[in-house]
This record gives structure tokens, C-alpha cells and sequence, in this order.
């Protein structure tokens, strides 16, 4: 294959990226979009093996096939083998955490990729080549080793809570300069031993900077993970005179961005303060912890009564829902309301869930009608006309603290106002905090009942007694 | 290639980066995050071409692990965006 073909069917495959990142971002297409960028990724990936990129000592490359080209197919293999099955059996629920995951392995993909363009680099190199290399490794590998701390967290490997310890500021600080200084050593220098010592810099300073982001905002985090390793890629494609690399990482990165910004929008959040509000943010003692409140609890037949005479329903799902797998019989207890002439609706939280998105994506799961699932900015208007909200599962995102505690974690988030229903069901393991570790006084509201137990067990009893009326 | 074409490539690439996904609903974050996420995968492509330039083992083996984490980011990345979005496919009366 000549240079020109390979370099169209390069651009053939950026084009495909365009129409695939466009798709995905409308429901009817998405599915679409996703399967052309899946297109022109395997079209790409064909095409390196029928055209030899010369290297920067010879001008024309040697001949078919590739060098090395049945250690390339092993290795591709192996990859098949390992994120195929990985991508096929995860739980819907542990979605984020496998989407944090493959975007590491991407960064540290990039990482290694320029380390080898830096060995093979030589005395001809030009400066821009050889700063674009050094970044590449930076950020693959900050990109790399943070996604495996947000991995951790959400897998709950490690605490979700921010993790700060004393000066911990200066030590980011120290770790941010310390890359920056090498950075300038290993472009000046051109030498093994400074690029090693810069990339276990970074890695170590992708650590740092993920642990002080608490629980919630970690998807925020991988989005911005998610842009960097694009990032990479573009710069990846710099060295290597790949278009294609250049299009696709920076389409990435660009769309990353704005997606990033979009998600911390949706949580009321500003980027800034979801990657330093730990530090910033007066240390919250948990506000007495250990002393005991009363609350109201009530039994599956109680709820039962309560939503017999209501007229409008919401059902407030969280993470607990997904985790006790009670998908499908809350969709039961909502068939079974509107079959008794109740008006049922679905609040969705835009952040509902451990990822944006992800409530939307476990309910289309359990073949909730998409109709019924109204989003926020529908559903809080109607609180006042709702006799009765049920939240199961749930907590940081109907927590009226976000806007009444300045200060608290989730302070300025926008939440669902089941505060404004008449009655308020909440369906609860323990009492314990929520993801984001914060005290929720609507637990202790006179009009607010507590339905303790797992959510598809006290579900499955609702059900019943509700039936039975 | 020359710095100006390169530097045109890139910034026609940010801005329909950013057109492309301006406007996408929450519903479909989680789906775009993911999708995005394969296509960032395509790091294969320079993980093959340097795999094809090393000369020594060290080089070698650092561009196969290179391609086994690449090839996991694209593949995996794909199928678990597809997975997903076979769930938001239109549905008439609910069923099992």
C-alpha cells in the first residue's frame, strides 16, 4: 500500500470518530455511532499492517510484513482475551469502575508507546519531538496510575472518602515541580535514566492528585483522565506522523473537556473545586456521630397503606437500588401502582448512580419504559403535587444539605426536592452516610418514613401487601 | 508532515470535538465517557508502528505490553459501550 492510500484510509477512520462521537450523543443514534467508531478503529488497525512507516533514520521503510509480526498478532491476542470477556461479563452496576480501568490501560498504553519512540528517538530528533514524547509520558502516566486510585474507590478497594493528610498540598505541589523539573532534564539530557525517573514521578504524582477527591466526584475525575489519555494519543501521533492519531486523540481530548465540564455542571460542581476541594474545605467533623436520633421507621404493610391512597407517586432510585439488584421489582411495585390508577414517575438524578448517566443505563436494564424516567430539572417542579416520594437507595442526591449546609461536601449540587413531597419513604439498609459520607437530617423529618432492610426483599413485601389491599 | 499542517489538523480537531458533543443529554454521558474511552484505543495503531521499529528487546517488549493494553482499551471499550446501549433501544409494553 502506498503512503497516500494509508494516509486516506487515516483520515477515512478520523471521520468515522467525528460520526461515532456525534451519534453517541443522541439516544437514537447511539448505538449507531458506537459501531461505526468501532469500524474505523479495526479499518485502522488493518491498515498499519499493509503499509511500513519509514523510521527517522531511513527514509523509505523495509517491506512487508511488519517486523516482529507474530509477536504483534500474540500480543493483540492477548488483549482480545483479556478485555473481551472483562467488557462482556461486567455488571451493569460495576460499569464505571471498568470504564475508569480501560481508560488507565490506555494512558499507560500511551506511556509506554513513547517511551519506545523515546529509545528509538536518536540524534536527528527535533526539539518539538522530543517535548512531545516527554509529555506523552507525563501524562500517560498520571493518566495511568490515577485511573487505578478511581478504580480502587469506586471498587471500594480503598476509602471513598477524600484522602488528606497533613501538607498534603505541598507534597502535590512538590510532585507537580519535580515532574516539570525532570521534564526539562529529560528533553535536555536525552538520557534512560532521567525518563525513568520521570515516569515513576508521574505515576506517583497521578496518585497524589486522585486521592483528595472524594467519592462522588470521582467520575469527574475519570472524564478528565478519560480527555488527558486523548490527549496523549494526539501527541503520540505528532512523533509518529500518524493523522490519524492527531484526529482521534484530539477529538478525544476536546470532547473529553467539554463532557467533563458538562458532568461537574450536572453536579453543581466547579472543576476546580472537585480536584482541590479537599483541601480548601474546612474539615467536616462527622457532626455527632455516634448520637442517636429518633426516627420513624415503618413496616412493608405501612408503605403499603401510604401508596393505596396516593395519587402521585415519585420513585427516587439510587446506587442501593442497583446493588440489591431490585431493578425489576420496583418496576413490579410501579406496574402495580399504575394498574391501581396511580400516576408513577421515575426522578432521575442526573448523577444517580456512580457515574452520570449510569441510573439511566441500569433501568433501561430492567426494561423500565424510558418515558416514565423524568429527568431532574421535569420532576422537582411536580414535588408539591407528589403524595408520596420513595427513595430507594439513595441519599447524597435527595440530601437538602446541598443547599442548605455551605460548606458541606455537596454543598451547591443540585438535588431531587423530595423534601417538597408530603410523604417521603425511604427504603434503607442501615443508617448508615451515603457515598459522599454525609449526614442526611431529611432522614429525621416528622414527615419522613423509614423502611429498613434490602431493597428487594422490602420491595417484594410491598408488593404483596399492596396487592393484598 | 510540516508544523502548520499538523497545528491545522489540531485545532480544526478541537473545535468539532467540542461541536460534536456540546449538546448530549445526561442520559447519554455515561455512554459518551465510555465510547470516547474506546476511541482513544486507536493508541494500537502507534503501539503496532513501534513494535515494528524496535530494535532491541527492551524496545520490544515494552511496545507488545504497549499493544496488549491498547488492544484491551479499544476492544474492551467498544463492546461494553455497545453493551450498554443495547439497553436504551426502543421498547414497546415492558416484557422480560
Amino acid at each position: 500500500m502506498n503512503s497516500t492510500l494509508y494516509s486516506l484510509i487515516g483520515l477515512a477512520a478520523g471521520v468515522a470518530f467525528i460520526l461515532a462521537l456525534k451519534g453517541l450523543s443522541h439516544p437514537k443514534t447511539a448505538r449507531r455511532g458506537n459501531l461505526i467508531g468501532a469500524f474505523g478503529a479495526t479499518v485502522a488497525t488493518l491498515s498499519v499492517f499493509l503499509y511500513v512507516t519509514p523510521t527517522h533514520s531511513e527514509e523509505v521503510g523495509h517491506s512487508l510484513p511488519l517486523n516482529n509480526f507474530w509477536w504483534i498478532i500474540g500480543a493483540i491476542l492477548i488483549g482480545l482475551v483479556v478485555g473481551v470477556p472483562a467488557a462482556r461479563k461486567v455488571e451493569m452496576t460495576q460499569m464505571p469502575q471498568l470504564v475508569a480501568l480501560f481508560n488507565g490501560v490506555g494512558g499507560g498504553a500511551a506511556a509506554l508507546v513513547a517511551i519506545v519512540e523515546y529509545l528509538n528517538l536518536g540524534a536527528e530528533a527535533t526539539t518539538a519531538e522530543v517535548i512531545f514524547t516527554v509529555f506523552t509520558v507525563v501524562v500517560g502516566c498520571v493518566s495511568f496510575s490515577g485511573s487505578i486510585i478511581t478504580f480502587m474507590k469506586l471498587q471500594e478497594l480503598m476509602t471513598t472518602r477524600p484522602v488528606v493528610f497533613p501538607g498534603g498540598r505541598f507534597v502535590i505541589a512538590g510532585t507537580l515541580a519535580a515532574v516539570l523539573g525532570t521534564s526539562v532534564w529529560v528533553v535536555a539530557a536525552l538520557g534512560t535514566t532521567p525518563l525513568l525517573v520521570l515516569a515513576v514521578l508521574s505515576l506517583l504524582f497521578g496518585v497524589l492528585f486522585v486521592l483528595p477527591v472524594g467519592g462522588a466526584d470521582v467520575p469527574i475525575v475519570i472524564s478528565l483522565l478519560n480527555a488527558f489519555t486523548g490527549l496523549t494519543v494526539a501527541a503520540s501521533g505528532y512523533v509518529l506522523s500518524s493523522t490519524l492519531l492527531i484526529i482521534a486523540g484530539t477529538l478525544v481530548g476536546a470532547s473529553g473537556t467539554i463532557l467533563t465540564r458538562l458532568m461537574a455542571e450536572a453536579m453543581g460542581r466547579s472543576l476546580f473545586g472537585t480536584l482541590f476541594g479537599a483541601f480548601t474545605a474546612k474539615p467536616q467533623e462527622a457532626s455527632g456521630s455516634a448520637e442517636e436520633r429518633p426516627v420513624r421507621s415503618g413496616s412493608a404493610d405501612d408503605v403499603a397503606i401510604l401508596l393505596n391512597y396516593a395519587r402521585r407517586v415519585v420513585i427516587v432510585p439510587g446506587f442501593g437500588l442497583a446493588v440489591a439488584q431490585a431493578q425489576h421489582t420496583v418496576r413490579e411495585l410501579a406496574d402495580l401502582m399504575i394498574s391501581k390508577g396511580i400516576d408513577v414517575a421515575y426522578g432521575i438524578h442526573p448523577v444517580a448512580g456512580r457515574m452520570p448517566g449510569h441510573m439511566n443505563v441500569l433501568l433501561a436494564e430492567a426494561n423500565v419504559p424510558y418515558d416514565q424516567l423524568a429527568e431532574m430539572d421535569e420532576v422537582n417542579p411536580t414535588f408539591g403535587q407528589t403524595d408520596v416520594a420513595i427513595v430507594i437507595g439513595a441519599n447524597d442526591v435527595v440530601n437538602p444539605a446541598a443547599q442548605t449546609t455551605p460548606g458541606c461536601p455537596i454543598y451547591g449540587m443540585p438535588i431531587l426536592e423530595v423534601n417538597h413531597a408530603s410523604n417521603i419513604i425511604f427504603l434503607k439498609r442501615s443508617m448508615r452516610p451515603g457515598f459522599a459520607g454525609i449526614e442526611n437530617e431529611l432522614l429525621y423529618d416528622p414527615k419522613t418514613m423509614l423502611l429498613f432492610g434490602d431493597a428487594k426483599a422490602s420491595l417484594t413485601k410491598v408488593v404483596s401487601a399492596l396487592k393484598a389491599l | 508532515m510540516d508544523a502548520i499542517a499538523i497545528i491545522s489538523i489540531f485545532v480544526l480537531a478541537v473545535f468539532v470535538g467540542f461541536e460534536v458533543v456540546s449538546k448530549v443529554s445526561s442520559t447519554l454521558h455515561t455512554p459518551l465517557m465510555s465510547g470516547a474511552n474506546a476511541i482513544h484505543g486507536v493508541i494500537l495503531v502507534g503501539a503496532i508502528i513501534v513494535a515494528d521499529h524496535s530494535e532491541t528487546n527492551l524496545e520490544l517488549g515494552l511496545s507488545l505490553a504497549a499493544i496488549v493494553l491498547a488492544t484491551i482499551n479499544m476492544v474492551g471499550g467498544f463492546v461494553v459501550t455497545d453493551r450498554m446501549l443495547e439497553m436504551f433501544k426502543p421498547k414497546k409494553k415492558g416484557g422480560e
